[in-house]
């Protein structure tokens, strides 16, 4: 893994938001971390964590607070001309997560899919346009009958699909998806996870894949990050994050996780993460801030002080 | 144990300009004292109606239950006058509902919420309203009581709401309490204390519960007894043992395969169920599963499969019960589990015997 090449480099992000009488929210606050070309990096926490806004700071849906992105090592904040924008935006694309939100009910589904062609340039006549967007509804499992129809007529699931046919349509190499699943019923869920894993590695893409639903996440996952709190807690491979969870969040959050199976549940024990609330009134920034990720182990990154380090290699096995 | 409610043959349908939807089509179970009942289905599949069924709670136009009845304490809810019945709602059955966002008057204060049902089903006014609703407010975990009572629903957490919506619930000691996906809006730290309270009460106060949800994961941690619900009917029901460990329907196998599980190999795929729920504006002949089904056979498409007995405790409707029907062999994971778990158990005995009667 290391070998890989960065597509994505994110360097000490922070998205904060005012919400007025000088008040401020910092959603995210200093989050660095890498993605490799060709990878999933899974990206969990609870909500109000800053896993979504990570993921729309990224592709500058939002003006970044501070810090840098760079995609193939360029920055993509910094980009200013119109034909540069459109250069990067066909690279990356976003599925959202809500299949009813995120598309124009007024707008059939082949005019959805065909936007960013359209945009791009991307067919040079009206016949490859609509042979593109057939190709994409076969891709995504969908018919070709379905271009002409409207959104309203179709399945949660079936919407995600068209969704995840938009991302495609301009062939980016990089996919935001921000928890294209959390809206969907189980048995449909399975279906949406394949389907992104079969096009991720048909087409060699990379995703960010923001959940909360920890278990579906692992099966789509290379690597992992769990956020608290506008922090990165915890980054490593998706195996062995769940083998040897070490800071005291991540066990918190997989302890309470209910399995299915019930022999299971009856003796899993729940861990309680009991830290006081970062940011609290009255405290110096010192006490609630989170500190910086370290190497633990080849890959394996853990936010702790200096004092918690030897605490933590005790813990390695 | 003493059967505290019994739905027999429900059947609720809407009235749209589309056509008549049938959300639930015969549906009959018992609820004994003091257990916790999992209902679990799909989005659509009728489990969020048939609860609401037995609070009379379908909003009639367009709904309205055609047939079957409720028998809770010798009387039937379905023929209860709306006064007679809200004796009983909030009384004798509560509802929690699924988002303690929208279930909360957000101009009521907390006291004035809790305190509702209280006055309407108990007369209780004054100081005995309020030490009663501290005392609820301390069983359900909520810290600093006192303060709470003048609070709006604003002004608390998504957790702190909900155990505010269970304390509503609990107002009057029902004996049977509905929780609608009570955990679906929550945090999975959340959620599990609020499993874990549910679970505590239900120890204190005896009550019967009957847990709507689609979480696998939360049905095994919950429920004492499963009905699995699809396309508006049960089809197969059982102790939650029974239902994990020696599924029978071809849909459970569906749904239990479907749920990732850390030990899984993430170079396979997730199994899933193809297709989508059918459209209850014109529900299918034969078995409604039939078409997502890979174990269909002739039969499902054109009867529907009666209720097949396995043990005292669980039956399913799927003609792969039938004396006639192949051998079949569920899929792996389904297999994995019941070894895992149960390898003395005919079902897994006759899995490695190569394949199921």
């Amino acid at each position: 893994m290391e070998k890989r090449s960065k597509l994505l480099e994110v360097k000490n992000l922070k998205q904060h938001f005012n919400i007025g009488r000088g008040r401020v929210v910092k959603a995210v606050d200093g989050l660095s971390f890498d993605i490799y070309e060709g990878e999933v990096l899974g990206l969990v926490g609870e909500s109000g964590c800053g896993k979504s806004t990570t993921g729309r700071s990224i592709i500058g849906l939002y003006d970044a607070t501070d810090g840098e992105v760079l995609f193939k090592g360029e920055n993509v904040h910094a980009k200013k001309s119109r034909k540069e924008k459109l250069k990067f935006n066909r690279s990356m694309q976003m599925i959202f997560q809500d299949p009813y939100a995120s598309l124009n009910p007024r707008m059939t589904v082949g005019d959805i899919i065909a936007e960013g062609i359209d945009i791009h340039g991307l067919a040079t006549s009206k016949d490859e346009r609509n042979n593109r967007v057939y190709d994409l509804l076969e891709t995504v499992g969908l018919t070709k009958e379905h271009a002409s129809r409207y959104p309203h007529e179709f399945s949660g699931g079936q919407r995600q699909r068209i969704g995840i046919a938009r991302a495609l349509a301009v062939e980016p190499d990089f996919i935001i998806a921000d928890e294209p699943i959390s809206a969907l019923d189980v048995s449909i869920q399975a279906q949406v996870v394949n389907l992104m894993k079969q096009l991720q590695r048909d087409r060699s893409l990379t995703y960010l894949f923001i959940a909360h639903d920890l278990s579906m996440v692992k099966y789509i996952s290379d690597r992992i990050g769990v956020m608290y709190q506008g922090h990165l807690v915890e980054l490593c491979d998706a195996d062995r994050l769940y083998e040897n969870p070490m800071h005291a969040y991540t066990k918190s959050l997989l302890s309470a996780i209910p399995l299915p199976d019930p022999e299971h549940e009856r003796t899993r024990k729940r861990i309680i993460y009991d830290r006081p609330t970062g940011g609290a009134v009255g405290k110096s920034s010192e006490d609630s801030s989170i500190p910086p990720l370290r190497e633990i182990e080849p890959g394996h990154f853990v936010s702790m002080t200096d004092a918690e380090l030897e605490a933590y290699q005790a813990q390695l096995v | 144990m003493e059967t505290i409610l019994s739905v027999r043959d429900l059947t609720v349908a809407f009235h749209t300009y589309a056509g008549t939807v049938q959300a639930v089509r015969g549906v009959s179970f018992d609820l004994k004292k003091g257990e916790t009942l999992a209902i679990v289905g799909e989005s659509g599949s009728g489990k969020s109606v048939t609860s609401k069924a037995i609070m009379r709670l379908i909003p009639n136009p367009p709904g309205e239950i055609t047939k079957g009845e409720i028998m809770f304490e010798g009387r039937d809810l379905v023929k209860l006058s709306d006064k007679e019945m809200q004796k009983v709602r909030g009384r004798d059955i509560a509802m929690i509902f699924q988002d303690p966002m929208t279930s909360l008057n957000p101009t009521m204060t907390i006291y004035k919420q809790i305190a509702e049902g209280l006055k309407r089903h108990q007369g209780l006014t004054g100081d005995d309203a309020k030490k009663r609703t501290l005392e609820l407010l301390t069983l359900v975990g909520i810290p600093n009581p006192e303060a709470r009572l003048k609070q709006y629903p604003h002004q608390l957490s998504g957790g702190m709401r909900q155990r505010i919506v269970i304390a509503i619930a609990l107002a009057c000691n029902p004996k049977v309490l509905i929780a609608d996906e009570p955990t679906t809006a929550l945090d999975v730290t959340i959620q599990a204390q609020i499993l874990e309270l549910l679970k505590d009460i239900q120890q204190k106060t005896g009550t019967a519960i009957i847990f709507i949800t689609h979480d696998l994961g939360v049905v095994a941690n919950m429920a004492d007894r499963v009905a699995v619900m699809y396309a508006g009917k049960l089809i197969e029901k059982g102790t939650v043992d029974e239902i994990f460990y020696e599924p029978r329907h071809p849909y459970t196998w569906g749904l239990l395969g479907s749920m990732p599980r850390p030990s899984d190999d993430r170079s396979q795929d997730l199994p899933a169920i193809p297709g989508t729920p059918p459209n209850l504006l014109h529900p299918p002949v034969g078995d409604a599963f039939a078409p997502r089904n890979q174990y269909a056979m002739k039969i499902d498409f054109e009867k529907e499969p009666p209720f097949f007995p396995i043990t005292d405790t669980h039956e399913a409707a799927t003609w792969l019960l039938h004396p006639q029907a192949p051998y079949v062999e569920p899929p792996v994971a389904i297999r994995d589990l019941a070894l895992k778990y149960r390898p003395d158990s005919t079902f897994a005995k006759s899995l490695l015997k190569g394949g199921l009667k």
